[in-house]
């Protein structure tokens, strides 16, 4: 049976790729455009500029000027590089520590009656309802050598000066951990929720102890929770620009910082926008391996 | 309903008061909150028995198997093992295993890794337990099925895989709720009569929960009968059908017949019950003394009552009606006869004949017929 879509149907299919269209491949057009062009003083900063008045002429005379030099150029200078491994250094023990505070508490929140439940998953994705930037200036406050932590130090005779915790890597970490900590505990507590009780029962009525229960039945079947929490604090941690920068040491080195500097400090859009291409290939690794386990869960409910 | 008389009657341990009960309920009560499923009930489970619990849904079987499990704690009451107290002994320090109603298979592992877990635990030798596990799997018939998933095997074998794993440690005590449920019947009755086989060859005792209540009389012991947290009768499957205790278990135990009357005369052994007006008294033997006047019921299994077209002259009862209805199930037909007085009488008799040579139909008119001693004499 031959059966065609009708013009309700395309559209239907067609906005989520438009959607991607405009969102998403348009920009990274022009960002990768921008990364193989010449850095001028000039507005914009960048050469060659298309003209579509131009027509045909102007877009052949930009793609002869097109060339590497902006990634030869990243690749030469160790900044950048170390840049990038401390990003993905950063990101993986914000996740790894995320996912140690994350799995208790989603553990808890599974096994709280019914009603302290929805009131217990409330409060976690409470923070939400201020803006990220106020909750992270909040920490300031809070770790700054004046602050409320030092001050309670102080008080209960722990030290005599100021520990200096505010611009360190460990106000970054504090920092990642805290802001994406709902993105570790949901879906955590989404697959353990649906544990079947039963199960643990069981293996202890077969002689495992509880602590054997939960390494052998509870943590292998929460997996996917794991899996899914981790990447998507991973993800974002890697980029995080606005943590490092609040909280963190002119020496924290982590890439969207980096990219920040090139764009408004150095005004140079066009190795800004090779640092952006190349931290995008690098997650997209991570993105497809989710995607790929996203996949394999649903097949498999 | 065709009970099974047990040809080993030496085996009663129950009997016996020199003999110490493997399990023992003693006051045992479990509230749930305000609502009471077990309410204060004792029971004494000997070892190498096959203890079957019967009763409707919701009667409190699987609260009673997840005491003994370890799953719940009793509110009040104690109940011991080997004569010591194991209410507050953990499940996993208990010798006894259970197969749960919903089977709790862990769905990462294969069928092998279900059935080996209890094995690991105990930290049995590989080869062992390989053997073991083999054992188990030949036993519930999934050779084909040894590495798949739970979730690529249908109900019944997802049974049987709970019923191998429960079963591989060979527990001294094997807690079974509802194990066969899902089998068909030529696969239950096999799988019954293994269970049989391990429970006598092993010496285990086992205590299975059932709504089979033919799978309860081929394999018990005994059998207990609950209703609403209570047990309302313990017996072997013989004595439960033979001489039920109430009309509930009468009723709830195969097909029955109850008249209800007032006791007209009551002489030793011999009650007479004014049932209906203008009908002769039933005759029976009293289960227990009767006052003359007491509300009391007369109950007379199917099989038990003779139909005739002409009138019998030896029976004790005999009453007159009319064939309502015929049930035909193959090997019996049950024949529904109506009384004068609007009752309908159940008759059963086996199909000796075949179908058309049958000198029974519709709308005869009959005589329905027993002894004083088919019948059984209930006071509630
Ligand atoms: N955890 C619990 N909380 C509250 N009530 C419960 C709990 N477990 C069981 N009950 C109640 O106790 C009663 C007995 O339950 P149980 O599971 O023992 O019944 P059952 O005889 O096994 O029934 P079925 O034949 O349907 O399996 C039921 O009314 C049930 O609702
Ligand atoms: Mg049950």
């Amino acid at each position: 049976m031959q059966s065609s879509k009708s013009l309700k149907e395309w559209i239907v299919i067609a906005i989520p790729y438009l959607w991607l269209l405009a969102l998403f491949l348009i920009p990274f057009i022009i960002v990768f455009k921008m990364s193989l062009s010449d850095y001028v003083v000039a507005r914009p900063p960048y050469t060659p500029t298309i003209n579509l008045a131009e027509g045909w002429q102007s877009i052949k005379d930009a793609f002869a000027a097109f060339d590497f030099e902006n990634y030869v150029f990243l690749s030469e200078d160790d900044l950048y590089i170390k840049s990038y491994l401390n990003s993905l250094k950063i990101a993986s023990i914000s996740t790894f520590l995320t996912l140690l505070i994350g799995y208790p508490i989603a553990y808890g929140i599974a096994r709280a009656n019914s009603s302290l439940r929805s009131l217990l998953l409330m409060l976690v994705i409470l923070p939400f309802w201020t803006s990220f930037l106020i909750r992270v200036y909040a920490w300031i406050g809070i770790l700054k050598n004046e602050g409320l932590l030092n001050l309670l130090f102080l008080k209960l005779g722990i030290t005599d000066a100021p520990i200096q915790m505010i611009n360190t890597d460990f106000a970054v970490y504090v920092g990642i951990v805290y802001s994406y900590l709902p993105f570790m505990i949901l879906p955590l507590y989404a697959s353990l929720e649906k544990l079947d009780g039963s199960l643990i029962e069981a293996a202890t009525d077969l002689g495992s102890t509880p602590t054997k229960a939960f390494w052998q039945i509870t943590f292998p079947l929460s997996m996917p929770g794991i899996v899914a929490g981790c990447f998507l604090v991973f993800i974002p941690a890697v980029g995080e620009f606005v943590i490092p920068d609040l909280l963190g040491s002119n020496s924290t080195l982590m890439i969207g910082k980096t990219l920040w500097t090139e764009f408004f400090s150095n005004r140079d859009w066009t190795v800004a926008s090779a640092v952006a291409v190349i931290l995008l290939l690098f997650l997209i690794v991570p993105i497809v391996l989710f995607q790929k386990h996203q996949e394999r869960e649903g097949a498999n409910l | 309903m065709s009970p099974s008389y047990n040809n080993n009657s030496i085996f009663a341990p129950w009997n016996d008061p020199k003999e110490k009960p493997l399990i023992e309920f003693k006051n045992v009560t479990k509230n749930f909150g305000s609502f009471t499923a077990i309410d204060n009930q004792s029971i004494n489970i000997y070892e190498r028995e096959f203890f079957s619990i019967l009763g409707p849904s919701g009667c409190g079987k699987t609260t009673m198997m997840r005491m003994l499990g370890g799953f719940e704690i009793p509110t009040e009451g104690d109940i011991l093992l080997d004569g010591q107290s194991i209410t507050n002994i953990p499940p996993h320090k208990r010798p006894v295993n259970m197969m749960f109603q919903s089977y709790a298979l862990f769905p990462h592992m294969n069928v092998e890794k279900n059935i080996a877990f209890g094995l690991k635990q105990e930290g049995m030798p590989k080869d062992q337990i390989n053997d073991r596990v083999e054992e188990m799997i030949n036993l519930v018939q999934l050779q084909q099925f040894a590495k798949r998933k739970p979730s690529q095997l249908s109900g019944g074998q997802r049974q049987r895989v709970a019923l191998a794993r429960s079963l591989a440690k060979k527990p001294k005590l094997l807690l079974l709720d509802e194990p066969l449920g899902a089998l068909d019947k030529k696969l239950r009755e096999e799988t019954q009569f293994e269970l049989m086989n391990i429970q006598e060859s092993l010496g285990m005792t086992f205590v299975i929960v059932t709504h089979d209540q033919e799978e309860a009389m081929t394999v018990s012991s005994r059998i207990a009968v609950m209703d609403h947290g209570k047990i309302i009768q313990v017996e072997s499957p013989a004595d439960i059908y033979e001489k039920p205790n109430s009309r509930y278990i009468a009723d709830f135990l195969g097909d029955v017949n109850i008249f209800e009357g007032k006791v007209a005369s009551a002489n030793d052994d011999a009650i007479q019950l004014e049932w209906a007006e203008g009908q002769e008294k039933l005759q029976m033997e009293a289960s227990q003394p009767a006052k003359i006047g007491d509300s009391n019921w007369l109950a007379v299994r199917p099989e038990k009552i003779s139909i005739s077209k002409e009138k019998p002259i030896d029976a004790d009862n005999i009453l007159k009606g009319k064939i309502w209805d015929i049930g035909y199930t193959g090997n019996i037909s049950v024949y529904h006869v109506q009384l004068p007085n609007g009752m309908t009488i159940k008759a059963q008799e086996v199909n000796r004949r075949r179908l058309a040579n049958r000198e029974l139909t519709w709308e005869d008119d009959v005589w329905i017929s027993w002894r004083k001693t088919a019948g059984t004499h209930l006071v509630k």
